[in-house]
Protein backbone atom coordinates (compact mmCIF):
# COMPACT_ATOMS: atom_id res chain seq x y z
CA UNK A 1 0.00 0.00 0.00
CA UNK A 2 2.57 2.12 0.78
CA UNK A 3 4.75 1.21 -1.88
CA UNK A 4 2.09 1.61 -4.42
CA UNK A 5 1.19 5.22 -2.92
CA UNK A 6 5.00 6.00 -2.74
CA UNK A 7 5.39 5.25 -6.61
CA UNK A 8 2.13 7.19 -7.61
CA UNK A 9 3.23 10.26 -5.86
CA UNK A 10 6.54 9.91 -8.38
CA UNK A 11 4.77 8.94 -11.52
CA UNK A 12 2.89 11.99 -10.44
CA UNK A 13 5.58 14.20 -10.01
CA UNK A 14 7.28 13.32 -13.02
CA UNK A 15 3.95 14.04 -14.97
CA UNK A 16 3.68 17.71 -13.65
CA UNK A 17 7.56 18.18 -14.51
CA UNK A 18 7.51 17.33 -17.88
CA UNK A 19 4.15 19.60 -18.40
CA UNK A 20 5.79 22.31 -16.40
CA UNK A 21 8.98 21.81 -18.95
CA UNK A 22 6.44 21.58 -22.05
CA UNK A 23 4.91 24.98 -21.13
CA UNK A 24 8.37 26.83 -21.00
CA UNK A 25 9.39 25.51 -23.98
CA UNK A 26 6.18 26.82 -25.86
CA UNK A 27 7.13 30.21 -25.96
CA UNK A 28 10.34 29.26 -28.01
CA UNK A 29 7.88 26.95 -30.74
CA UNK A 30 6.20 30.21 -31.33
CA UNK A 31 8.49 32.10 -31.85
CA UNK A 32 9.97 29.86 -34.04
CA UNK A 33 6.69 28.70 -35.38
CA UNK A 34 5.32 32.50 -36.50
CA UNK A 35 9.00 33.05 -37.43
CA UNK A 36 8.89 30.80 -40.18
CA UNK A 37 5.12 31.06 -41.03
CA UNK A 38 3.48 33.24 -43.21
CA UNK A 39 1.66 36.64 -42.12
CA UNK A 40 -1.82 34.49 -42.32
CA UNK A 41 -0.88 31.71 -40.20
CA UNK A 42 -0.02 34.40 -37.75
CA UNK A 43 -3.03 36.65 -37.71
CA UNK A 44 -6.03 34.40 -38.81
CA UNK A 45 -8.56 33.62 -36.88
CA UNK A 46 -8.48 29.95 -36.92
CA UNK A 47 -5.28 29.45 -35.22
CA UNK A 48 -3.52 26.42 -35.43
CA UNK A 49 -0.53 24.61 -33.38
CA UNK A 50 1.02 23.73 -36.48
CA UNK A 51 1.62 26.39 -39.26
CA UNK A 52 0.27 25.53 -42.54
CA UNK A 53 3.05 26.15 -44.53
CA UNK A 54 6.83 27.09 -44.23
CA UNK A 55 8.59 29.68 -45.22
CA UNK A 56 12.39 29.83 -44.95
CA UNK A 57 12.64 32.88 -47.19
CA UNK A 58 11.63 34.73 -44.16
CA UNK A 59 15.27 34.37 -42.61
CA UNK A 60 17.13 36.42 -45.14
CA UNK A 61 13.65 38.46 -46.30
CA UNK A 62 13.80 39.74 -42.49
CA UNK A 63 17.82 40.99 -43.22
CA UNK A 64 16.68 43.21 -47.09
CA UNK A 65 13.34 45.02 -45.17
CA UNK A 66 14.78 48.95 -44.89
CA UNK A 67 12.20 49.72 -42.19
CA UNK A 68 13.97 47.33 -39.93
CA UNK A 69 18.20 48.23 -39.48
CA UNK A 70 18.28 44.68 -38.17
CA UNK A 71 22.21 44.23 -39.15
CA UNK A 72 23.09 47.52 -37.92
CA UNK A 73 21.01 46.85 -34.59
CA UNK A 74 22.79 43.59 -34.32
CA UNK A 75 25.97 44.88 -35.02
CA UNK A 76 25.43 47.75 -32.41
CA UNK A 77 24.45 44.77 -29.70
CA UNK A 78 27.10 43.26 -30.87
CA UNK A 79 29.72 46.02 -30.23
CA UNK A 80 28.05 47.14 -26.92
CA UNK A 81 28.21 43.28 -25.07
CA UNK A 82 31.60 42.91 -26.06
CA UNK A 83 33.12 45.99 -24.53
CA UNK A 84 31.19 45.93 -21.95
CA UNK A 85 32.10 42.72 -20.67
CA UNK A 86 35.69 43.22 -21.75
CA UNK A 87 35.54 46.57 -19.87
CA UNK A 88 33.45 45.49 -17.09
CA UNK A 89 36.10 42.31 -16.38
CA UNK A 90 38.97 44.09 -16.58
CA UNK A 91 38.00 47.16 -14.02
CA UNK A 92 35.74 45.39 -11.84
CA UNK A 93 38.44 42.77 -11.42
CA UNK A 94 41.66 44.91 -10.75
CA UNK A 95 39.26 46.86 -8.18
CA UNK A 96 38.43 43.51 -6.77
CA UNK A 97 41.72 42.64 -5.85
CA UNK A 98 43.15 45.43 -4.84
CA UNK A 99 40.18 46.13 -1.95
CA UNK A 100 40.82 42.06 -1.36
CA UNK A 101 44.83 41.67 -1.07
CA UNK A 102 46.75 45.41 -0.96
CA UNK A 103 46.72 47.11 2.21
CA UNK A 104 44.84 50.41 2.42
CA UNK A 105 44.28 52.07 5.48
CA UNK A 106 40.87 53.38 4.10
CA UNK A 107 40.15 50.24 2.17
CA UNK A 108 37.17 49.68 4.24
CA UNK A 109 35.58 52.81 3.57
CA UNK A 110 36.34 52.75 -0.20
CA UNK A 111 34.48 48.83 -0.17
CA UNK A 112 31.58 50.36 1.48
CA UNK A 113 31.67 53.52 -0.58
CA UNK A 114 31.68 50.75 -3.64
CA UNK A 115 28.84 48.60 -2.10
CA UNK A 116 26.65 51.59 -1.09
CA UNK A 117 25.57 52.04 -5.04
CA UNK A 118 24.21 49.06 -4.95
CA UNK A 119 21.41 49.75 -2.72
CA UNK A 120 20.59 52.60 -5.53
CA UNK A 121 19.08 50.39 -8.31
CA UNK A 122 20.45 51.51 -11.54
CA UNK A 123 17.41 52.08 -13.09
CA UNK A 124 16.28 55.25 -10.36
CA UNK A 125 19.37 56.63 -11.65
CA UNK A 126 18.55 57.06 -15.68
CA UNK A 127 17.38 60.19 -14.95
CA UNK A 128 19.92 62.28 -14.00
CA UNK A 129 22.60 59.70 -15.92
CA UNK A 130 20.66 60.80 -18.67
CA UNK A 131 21.32 64.65 -18.01
CA UNK A 132 24.94 63.57 -17.52
CA UNK A 133 25.41 61.89 -20.57
CA UNK A 134 23.74 64.56 -22.19
CA UNK A 135 25.81 67.03 -20.83
CA UNK A 136 28.89 65.21 -22.05
CA UNK A 137 27.08 65.22 -25.71
CA UNK A 138 27.17 61.85 -25.70
CA UNK A 139 23.71 60.94 -26.78
CA UNK A 140 23.47 58.53 -29.58
CA UNK A 141 26.74 57.35 -29.57
CA UNK A 142 28.47 53.93 -28.59
CA UNK A 143 30.12 55.47 -26.00
CA UNK A 144 27.49 57.07 -24.33
CA UNK A 145 26.17 53.71 -24.49
CA UNK A 146 28.93 51.34 -23.04
CA UNK A 147 31.05 53.58 -20.92
CA UNK A 148 28.67 54.71 -17.97
CA UNK A 149 27.78 51.19 -17.88
CA UNK A 150 31.21 49.63 -17.13
CA UNK A 151 32.07 50.30 -13.46
CA UNK A 152 29.09 47.17 -12.02
CA UNK A 153 29.76 47.70 -8.16
CA UNK A 154 28.20 44.02 -7.79
CA UNK A 155 31.00 42.42 -10.01
CA UNK A 156 33.63 44.40 -8.13
CA UNK A 157 32.06 42.54 -5.03
CA UNK A 158 31.92 39.24 -6.69
CA UNK A 159 35.47 39.64 -7.65
CA UNK A 160 36.79 40.97 -3.99
CA UNK A 161 35.26 37.77 -2.52
CA UNK A 162 37.05 35.69 -4.68
CA UNK A 163 40.32 36.55 -4.08
CA UNK A 164 39.79 36.95 -0.23
CA UNK A 165 39.73 33.19 -0.78
CA UNK A 166 42.44 32.85 -3.40
CA UNK A 167 44.94 30.98 -2.24
CA UNK A 168 47.98 33.31 -0.26
CA UNK A 169 50.53 30.47 -1.10
CA UNK A 170 50.48 31.11 -5.06
CA UNK A 171 51.09 34.72 -4.62
CA UNK A 172 53.52 34.48 -1.27
CA UNK A 173 55.67 32.26 -4.05
CA UNK A 174 55.50 35.05 -6.58
CA UNK A 175 56.13 37.73 -4.24
CA UNK A 176 59.65 35.48 -3.44
CA UNK A 177 60.50 35.81 -7.14
CA UNK A 178 60.50 39.38 -7.03
CA UNK A 179 56.90 40.05 -8.79
CA UNK A 180 55.33 42.97 -7.39
CA UNK A 181 51.40 43.07 -7.15
CA UNK A 182 50.96 44.08 -11.12
CA UNK A 183 53.04 41.39 -12.40
CA UNK A 184 51.48 39.39 -9.57
CA UNK A 185 48.22 40.07 -10.68
CA UNK A 186 48.40 39.43 -14.26
CA UNK A 187 50.69 36.25 -14.27
CA UNK A 188 49.75 34.33 -10.72
CA UNK A 189 46.01 35.12 -9.82
CA UNK A 190 43.94 35.97 -13.66
CA UNK A 191 45.21 32.36 -14.73
CA UNK A 192 44.50 30.74 -11.89
CA UNK A 193 41.13 32.20 -11.51
CA UNK A 194 39.38 31.46 -15.00
CA UNK A 195 36.06 30.01 -13.92
CA UNK A 196 35.35 33.24 -11.79
CA UNK A 197 36.18 35.15 -15.02
CA UNK A 198 34.17 33.22 -17.31
CA UNK A 199 31.25 33.71 -15.20
CA UNK A 200 31.12 37.12 -14.36
CA UNK A 201 31.90 37.78 -18.24
CA UNK A 202 29.00 35.65 -19.26
CA UNK A 203 26.53 37.30 -16.47
CA UNK A 204 27.84 40.99 -17.59
CA UNK A 205 27.40 39.69 -21.37
CA UNK A 206 23.80 38.69 -21.02
CA UNK A 207 23.01 41.64 -19.25
CA UNK A 208 24.29 43.73 -21.69
CA UNK A 209 22.63 41.99 -24.53
CA UNK A 210 19.61 42.48 -23.10
CA UNK A 211 19.27 45.65 -21.58
CA UNK A 212 16.54 47.57 -22.58
CA UNK A 213 15.85 50.87 -20.51
CA UNK A 214 19.39 52.42 -21.34
CA UNK A 215 19.56 51.99 -24.80
CA UNK A 216 15.94 53.07 -25.50
CA UNK A 217 17.37 56.45 -23.48
CA UNK A 218 20.53 57.06 -24.87
CA UNK A 219 19.87 55.35 -28.58
CA UNK A 220 17.63 57.90 -29.84
CA UNK A 221 18.85 58.01 -33.73
CA UNK A 222 18.33 54.44 -35.55
CA UNK A 223 21.81 54.68 -36.09
CA UNK A 224 22.56 53.72 -32.67
CA UNK A 225 19.73 51.30 -31.82
CA UNK A 226 20.40 48.15 -30.52
CA UNK A 227 18.67 44.99 -31.53
CA UNK A 228 16.72 45.36 -28.36
CA UNK A 229 15.37 48.75 -29.16
CA UNK A 230 14.55 48.12 -32.62
CA UNK A 231 12.31 45.01 -31.57
CA UNK A 232 10.50 47.15 -29.07
CA UNK A 233 10.15 50.04 -31.57
CA UNK A 234 8.09 47.63 -33.67
CA UNK A 235 6.60 45.86 -31.32
CA UNK A 236 4.83 49.31 -30.85
CA UNK A 237 4.40 50.45 -33.38
CA UNK A 238 3.05 47.37 -35.07
CA UNK A 239 4.29 49.22 -38.45
CA UNK A 240 6.32 46.14 -40.01
CA UNK A 241 5.45 42.46 -40.82
CA UNK A 242 4.42 40.31 -38.29
CA UNK A 243 6.92 37.34 -39.40
CA UNK A 244 9.27 39.70 -39.96
CA UNK A 245 9.19 40.78 -36.11
CA UNK A 246 9.12 37.07 -34.91
CA UNK A 247 12.42 36.15 -36.66
CA UNK A 248 13.77 39.01 -35.82
CA UNK A 249 13.54 38.44 -32.44
CA UNK A 250 14.63 34.38 -32.83
CA UNK A 251 18.01 35.87 -34.25
CA UNK A 252 18.75 38.14 -31.64
CA UNK A 253 18.30 35.29 -28.94
CA UNK A 254 20.05 32.69 -31.16
CA UNK A 255 23.47 33.37 -30.05
CA UNK A 256 22.34 34.17 -26.57
CA UNK A 257 21.15 30.53 -26.21
CA UNK A 258 24.22 29.01 -27.93
CA UNK A 259 26.31 30.88 -25.26
CA UNK A 260 24.05 29.74 -22.50
CA UNK A 261 24.10 25.97 -23.79
CA UNK A 262 27.79 26.15 -23.71
CA UNK A 263 28.61 27.95 -20.36
CA UNK A 264 25.93 27.01 -18.51
CA UNK A 265 28.14 25.41 -15.58
CA UNK A 266 30.11 28.89 -15.23
CA UNK A 267 26.60 30.73 -15.29
CA UNK A 268 25.21 28.93 -12.46
CA UNK A 269 28.67 28.54 -11.22
CA UNK A 270 29.12 32.43 -10.62
CA UNK A 271 25.43 32.95 -9.39
CA UNK A 272 26.12 30.01 -6.58
CA UNK A 273 29.16 31.64 -6.08
CA UNK A 274 28.16 35.35 -6.11
CA UNK A 275 27.55 34.85 -2.27
CA UNK A 276 23.91 35.95 -2.29
CA UNK A 277 22.81 32.86 -0.39
CA UNK A 278 25.34 32.48 2.02
CA UNK B 1 63.28 45.95 -8.44
CA UNK B 2 60.63 45.04 -5.66
CA UNK B 3 60.88 42.76 -3.14
CA UNK B 4 57.95 41.15 -1.32
CA UNK B 5 57.74 43.74 1.64
CA UNK B 6 56.81 47.57 0.27
CA UNK B 7 56.82 50.24 1.92
CA UNK B 8 53.46 52.14 2.80
CA UNK B 9 53.46 54.57 0.49
CA UNK B 10 54.51 52.27 -2.60
CA UNK B 11 51.44 49.96 -1.10
CA UNK B 12 49.02 53.15 -1.14
CA UNK B 13 50.15 54.14 -4.58
CA UNK B 14 49.45 50.42 -5.51
CA UNK B 15 46.33 50.27 -4.19
CA UNK B 16 45.08 53.45 -5.85
CA UNK B 17 46.47 52.03 -9.44
CA UNK B 18 44.31 48.70 -9.02
CA UNK B 19 41.26 50.66 -7.46
CA UNK B 20 41.32 53.97 -8.62
CA UNK B 21 39.88 53.50 -12.77
CA UNK B 22 36.93 51.89 -11.04
CA UNK B 23 36.23 54.05 -8.39
CA UNK B 24 36.80 57.40 -10.68
CA UNK B 25 34.20 56.03 -13.17
CA UNK B 26 32.15 54.86 -10.36
CA UNK B 27 32.07 58.13 -8.94
CA UNK B 28 31.51 59.80 -12.18
CA UNK B 29 28.86 57.53 -13.64
CA UNK B 30 26.72 57.36 -10.03
CA UNK B 31 27.55 60.04 -7.26
CA UNK B 32 27.44 62.55 -9.70
CA UNK B 33 24.26 61.99 -11.11
CA UNK B 34 22.76 61.10 -8.07
CA UNK B 35 23.99 64.48 -6.66
CA UNK B 36 23.60 66.15 -9.90
CA UNK B 37 19.87 64.99 -9.81
CA UNK B 38 18.64 66.36 -6.13
CA UNK B 39 20.04 69.61 -7.57
CA UNK B 40 17.54 69.43 -10.13
CA UNK B 41 14.67 68.32 -8.01
CA UNK B 42 14.68 72.20 -6.51
CA UNK B 43 14.35 73.87 -9.98
CA UNK B 44 11.60 74.16 -12.73
CA UNK B 45 13.85 72.10 -15.10
CA UNK B 46 11.99 71.63 -18.45
CA UNK B 47 14.02 70.59 -20.85
CA UNK B 48 17.38 71.69 -19.43
CA UNK B 49 19.79 70.25 -17.32
CA UNK B 50 21.39 73.64 -16.24
CA UNK B 51 18.72 75.48 -15.09
CA UNK B 52 19.17 79.20 -13.86
CA UNK B 53 18.70 80.55 -10.53
CA UNK B 54 15.37 82.08 -11.40
CA UNK B 55 13.93 78.51 -11.68
CA UNK B 56 14.35 77.66 -8.45
CA UNK B 57 11.22 75.99 -6.96
CA UNK B 58 12.39 74.73 -3.77
CA UNK B 59 10.43 71.67 -2.84
CA UNK B 60 7.79 72.40 -5.13
CA UNK B 61 8.51 69.64 -6.94
CA UNK B 62 8.40 66.77 -4.14
CA UNK B 63 4.39 68.39 -3.74
CA UNK B 64 3.76 68.20 -7.01
CA UNK B 65 5.06 64.56 -7.43
CA UNK B 66 3.49 63.56 -3.67
CA UNK B 67 -0.03 65.39 -4.65
CA UNK B 68 0.22 63.99 -8.05
CA UNK B 69 -2.69 61.07 -8.59
CA UNK B 70 -0.18 59.22 -11.36
CA UNK B 71 2.55 58.91 -9.64
CA UNK B 72 0.89 58.06 -6.39
CA UNK B 73 -0.69 55.33 -8.75
CA UNK B 74 2.45 54.45 -9.89
CA UNK B 75 3.44 53.23 -6.53
CA UNK B 76 0.10 51.22 -5.98
CA UNK B 77 0.77 49.51 -9.37
CA UNK B 78 4.16 48.42 -7.93
CA UNK B 79 3.13 47.39 -4.69
CA UNK B 80 0.48 45.32 -6.30
CA UNK B 81 2.83 44.05 -8.54
CA UNK B 82 4.96 43.20 -5.96
CA UNK B 83 2.36 41.48 -4.02
CA UNK B 84 1.90 39.24 -7.41
CA UNK B 85 4.89 38.43 -8.29
CA UNK B 86 7.21 38.01 -5.51
CA UNK B 87 5.70 34.75 -3.85
CA UNK B 88 4.52 33.47 -7.14
CA UNK B 89 7.93 33.41 -8.31
CA UNK B 90 9.09 32.23 -4.79
CA UNK B 91 6.80 29.56 -4.48
CA UNK B 92 7.53 27.94 -8.69
CA UNK B 93 11.03 28.27 -8.32
CA UNK B 94 11.04 26.09 -5.11
CA UNK B 95 8.64 23.59 -6.02
CA UNK B 96 11.21 23.83 -9.87
CA UNK B 97 14.13 23.40 -7.32
CA UNK B 98 12.58 19.99 -5.30
CA UNK B 99 11.20 18.37 -8.12
CA UNK B 100 14.54 18.73 -10.47
CA UNK B 101 16.89 17.73 -7.30
CA UNK B 102 15.11 14.30 -6.96
CA UNK B 103 15.99 13.58 -10.38
CA UNK B 104 18.05 10.82 -11.00
CA UNK B 105 17.96 11.15 -14.82
CA UNK B 106 17.78 13.83 -17.16
CA UNK B 107 18.31 16.25 -14.43
CA UNK B 108 20.84 18.84 -16.63
CA UNK B 109 17.93 18.65 -19.29
CA UNK B 110 15.09 20.06 -17.52
CA UNK B 111 17.41 22.12 -15.53
CA UNK B 112 18.44 23.47 -18.81
CA UNK B 113 14.76 24.02 -19.84
CA UNK B 114 13.69 25.78 -16.80
CA UNK B 115 16.95 28.18 -16.85
CA UNK B 116 17.09 28.76 -20.87
CA UNK B 117 14.30 31.69 -20.58
CA UNK B 118 16.78 33.99 -18.64
CA UNK B 119 18.53 34.10 -21.87
CA UNK B 120 15.73 35.67 -23.50
CA UNK B 121 15.18 39.61 -22.75
CA UNK B 122 12.44 41.22 -21.94
CA UNK B 123 11.32 42.52 -25.44
CA UNK B 124 11.81 39.65 -26.57
CA UNK B 125 9.25 37.83 -24.12
CA UNK B 126 6.60 40.55 -24.87
CA UNK B 127 6.78 40.28 -28.68
CA UNK B 128 6.11 36.60 -28.10
CA UNK B 129 3.40 37.25 -25.18
CA UNK B 130 1.91 40.31 -26.82
CA UNK B 131 1.70 38.88 -30.65
CA UNK B 132 0.89 35.58 -30.57
CA UNK B 133 0.18 34.03 -26.64
CA UNK B 134 -2.42 36.87 -25.48
CA UNK B 135 -2.79 38.61 -29.40
CA UNK B 136 -6.38 40.35 -29.16
CA UNK B 137 -9.44 39.17 -29.83
CA UNK B 138 -9.17 37.24 -33.12
CA UNK B 139 -5.91 35.43 -32.76
CA UNK B 140 -3.36 33.76 -30.14
CA UNK B 141 -2.91 31.02 -28.58
CA UNK B 142 -4.78 31.58 -25.28
CA UNK B 143 -7.86 32.35 -26.98
CA UNK B 144 -7.63 29.47 -28.94
CA UNK B 145 -7.08 27.22 -26.53
CA UNK B 146 -9.90 28.71 -24.21
CA UNK B 147 -12.10 28.16 -27.17
CA UNK B 148 -11.89 24.41 -27.43
CA UNK B 149 -13.39 24.87 -24.28
CA UNK B 150 -16.26 27.39 -25.40
CA UNK B 151 -14.62 29.94 -23.56
CA UNK B 152 -15.60 33.55 -24.91
CA UNK B 153 -12.37 35.72 -26.88
CA UNK B 154 -10.37 37.96 -24.56
CA UNK B 155 -8.74 40.86 -25.37
CA UNK B 156 -6.04 40.48 -22.68
CA UNK B 157 -4.04 43.79 -22.46
CA UNK B 158 -6.87 45.90 -22.99
CA UNK B 159 -9.68 44.70 -20.48
CA UNK B 160 -9.34 46.14 -17.58
CA UNK B 161 -12.33 45.06 -15.47
CA UNK B 162 -11.48 42.59 -14.40
CA UNK B 163 -7.76 43.31 -14.71
CA UNK B 164 -6.71 40.24 -17.43
CA UNK B 165 -3.60 42.29 -17.99
CA UNK B 166 -2.34 41.44 -14.82
CA UNK B 167 -2.52 37.86 -15.63
CA UNK B 168 -0.09 38.96 -19.09
CA UNK B 169 2.39 40.73 -17.36
CA UNK B 170 2.99 38.18 -14.52
CA UNK B 171 3.48 35.55 -16.48
CA UNK B 172 5.70 36.75 -18.72
CA UNK B 173 8.04 37.95 -15.63
CA UNK B 174 7.45 34.14 -14.19
CA UNK B 175 8.46 32.60 -16.88
CA UNK B 176 11.86 34.44 -17.67
CA UNK B 177 13.02 34.55 -13.94
CA UNK B 178 11.52 31.44 -12.17
CA UNK B 179 14.89 29.67 -13.74
CA UNK B 180 17.39 32.15 -12.24
CA UNK B 181 15.58 31.40 -8.55
CA UNK B 182 15.46 27.68 -9.11
CA UNK B 183 19.55 27.81 -9.52
CA UNK B 184 19.59 29.64 -6.56
CA UNK B 185 16.76 27.37 -4.59
CA UNK B 186 19.04 24.38 -6.01
CA UNK B 187 22.40 25.51 -4.48
CA UNK B 188 20.72 25.25 -1.38
CA UNK B 189 19.93 22.25 -1.29
CA UNK B 190 22.42 20.69 -2.03
CA UNK B 191 23.93 22.57 0.83
CA UNK B 192 21.93 20.74 3.21
CA UNK B 193 23.06 17.76 5.05
CA UNK B 194 22.06 14.12 4.03
CA UNK B 195 22.82 13.44 7.89
CA UNK B 196 19.88 15.56 8.71
CA UNK B 197 17.68 13.20 6.49
CA UNK B 198 18.71 10.15 7.88
CA UNK B 199 18.68 11.94 11.51
CA UNK B 200 14.61 12.49 10.69
CA UNK B 201 14.12 9.40 9.42
CA UNK B 202 15.29 7.47 12.23
CA UNK B 203 13.22 10.01 14.30
CA UNK B 204 10.03 8.50 12.10
CA UNK B 205 9.16 11.62 9.90
CA UNK B 206 7.98 10.29 6.27
CA UNK B 207 9.25 11.48 4.02
CA UNK B 208 7.48 14.31 1.80
CA UNK B 209 5.52 17.09 3.73
CA UNK B 210 6.93 16.30 7.09
CA UNK B 211 10.61 16.24 6.15
CA UNK B 212 10.17 19.55 3.71
CA UNK B 213 8.40 21.72 6.72
CA UNK B 214 10.85 20.31 8.88
CA UNK B 215 14.05 19.73 7.47
CA UNK B 216 14.34 21.31 4.09
CA UNK B 217 12.00 24.41 4.60
CA UNK B 218 13.95 26.00 7.78
CA UNK B 219 17.23 24.79 6.04
CA UNK B 220 16.47 26.78 3.22
CA UNK B 221 16.52 29.95 5.25
CA UNK B 222 19.15 31.76 4.21
CA UNK B 223 18.29 31.09 0.28
CA UNK B 224 14.83 32.07 1.09
CA UNK B 225 15.74 35.81 2.64
CA UNK B 226 17.96 36.47 -0.11
CA UNK B 227 15.77 35.09 -2.82
CA UNK B 228 12.73 37.59 -1.55
CA UNK B 229 15.06 40.52 -1.19
CA UNK B 230 16.38 39.94 -4.94
CA UNK B 231 12.55 39.39 -5.95
CA UNK B 232 11.21 42.67 -4.19
CA UNK B 233 14.30 44.62 -5.55
CA UNK B 234 13.67 43.61 -9.16
CA UNK B 235 9.80 44.03 -8.96
CA UNK B 236 11.10 47.77 -8.24
CA UNK B 237 12.35 48.01 -11.28
CA UNK B 238 10.07 46.57 -13.67
CA UNK B 239 9.92 48.51 -16.64
CA UNK B 240 10.64 46.26 -19.57
CA UNK B 241 7.53 44.01 -19.72
CA UNK B 242 5.39 46.73 -18.93
CA UNK B 243 6.75 49.53 -21.21
CA UNK B 244 6.43 46.38 -24.62
CA UNK B 245 3.58 44.98 -23.61
CA UNK B 246 1.25 47.69 -23.13
CA UNK B 247 2.37 50.77 -25.05
CA UNK B 248 1.29 50.93 -28.61
CA UNK B 249 1.46 53.21 -31.63
CA UNK B 250 -1.28 55.75 -29.87
CA UNK B 251 1.12 55.57 -26.78
CA UNK B 252 0.48 54.33 -23.07
CA UNK B 253 -2.61 53.64 -21.18
CA UNK B 254 -3.53 55.27 -18.02
CA UNK B 255 -3.52 51.79 -15.83
CA UNK B 256 -0.70 50.22 -14.95
CA UNK B 257 1.59 52.35 -15.11
CA UNK B 258 4.88 51.32 -12.51
CA UNK B 259 7.36 54.23 -10.99
CA UNK B 260 10.00 54.03 -13.61
CA UNK B 261 7.02 54.00 -16.73
CA UNK B 262 5.78 57.03 -15.07
CA UNK B 263 9.07 58.58 -14.53
CA UNK B 264 10.18 57.75 -18.23
CA UNK B 265 7.48 59.79 -19.42
CA UNK B 266 7.92 62.29 -16.90
CA UNK B 267 11.39 63.11 -17.69
CA UNK B 268 12.17 62.11 -21.27
CA UNK B 269 8.38 62.57 -22.55
CA UNK B 270 6.95 65.44 -24.52
CA UNK B 271 7.15 67.47 -21.34
CA UNK B 272 10.93 66.76 -21.04
CA UNK B 273 10.44 67.72 -16.91
CA UNK B 274 13.51 67.02 -15.92
CA UNK B 275 12.96 68.62 -12.41
CA UNK B 276 10.09 66.47 -11.33
CA UNK B 277 11.31 63.32 -13.18
CA UNK B 278 14.63 63.64 -10.55
CA UNK B 279 12.28 64.50 -7.38
CA UNK B 280 10.56 61.44 -7.98
CA UNK B 281 14.03 59.66 -8.95
CA UNK B 282 14.50 61.12 -5.49
CA UNK B 283 11.34 59.99 -3.76
CA UNK B 284 11.79 56.24 -5.46
CA UNK B 285 15.53 56.23 -4.13
CA UNK B 286 14.73 56.92 -0.40
CA UNK B 287 11.62 54.34 -0.76
CA UNK B 288 13.98 51.75 -1.88
CA UNK B 289 16.67 52.34 0.13
CA UNK B 290 14.39 52.18 3.31
CA UNK B 291 12.20 49.40 2.29
CA UNK B 292 16.00 47.50 1.82
CA UNK B 293 16.91 48.72 5.20
CA UNK B 294 14.44 47.48 7.37
CA UNK B 295 14.04 44.19 5.13
CA UNK B 296 17.82 43.56 5.91
CA UNK B 297 16.94 44.84 9.74
CA UNK B 298 13.96 42.71 9.72
CA UNK B 299 16.14 39.23 8.00
CA UNK B 300 19.69 40.44 10.13
CA UNK B 301 21.41 39.86 6.72
CA UNK B 302 23.64 42.84 7.71
CA UNK B 303 25.50 40.50 9.74
CA UNK B 304 26.60 38.55 6.91
CA UNK B 305 27.26 41.48 4.64
CA UNK B 306 30.04 42.50 7.66
CA UNK B 307 32.47 39.82 6.52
Amino acid sequence: MQDALTRAGRALRVVLLVALALLFLVPFYLLVRNGLAGERDITAPDWTFFPHELRWSNLTEVFRDPNLPLGRALLNSTLIAVSTTAGTVVLASLAGYGLARIPYRHANVVFYAILGTLMVPAAVTFVPSFVLVSTLGWISTLRGLIIPTLFSAFACFIFRQYFLGFPRELEDAARVDGLGYWRTYWKIVVPNSRPVFAAVGTIVFIGAWNAFLWPLVIGQDQESWTVQVALSTFTTAQSLNLHELFVAAAVSIAPLVVVFLLLQRYIVAGVERSGIDD
Amino acid sequence: MSTGVLGPQRRNLWFWVFVGPFALGLGLFTYVPLVWSLYLSFFDAHNTVSPDASDFVGLGNYGAMLSDGAFLASLGTFVLFTAFIVPATYVLALALALMVNRLRVAQAFFRSVFFLPTACSYVVAAVIWKLSIFNGVRFGLANTVLGWFGADQTAWLSTTHPPWYWLVIVTVRLWLQAGFYMILFLAGLQRISPQLYEAAAVDGARPGWQTFRHITFPQLRATSVAVVLLLVINAFQAFDEFYNLLSDARGYPPYARPPLVYLYYTALGQDQNLGLGSAGAVILALIIAVATVVQARWFGLGRKGED
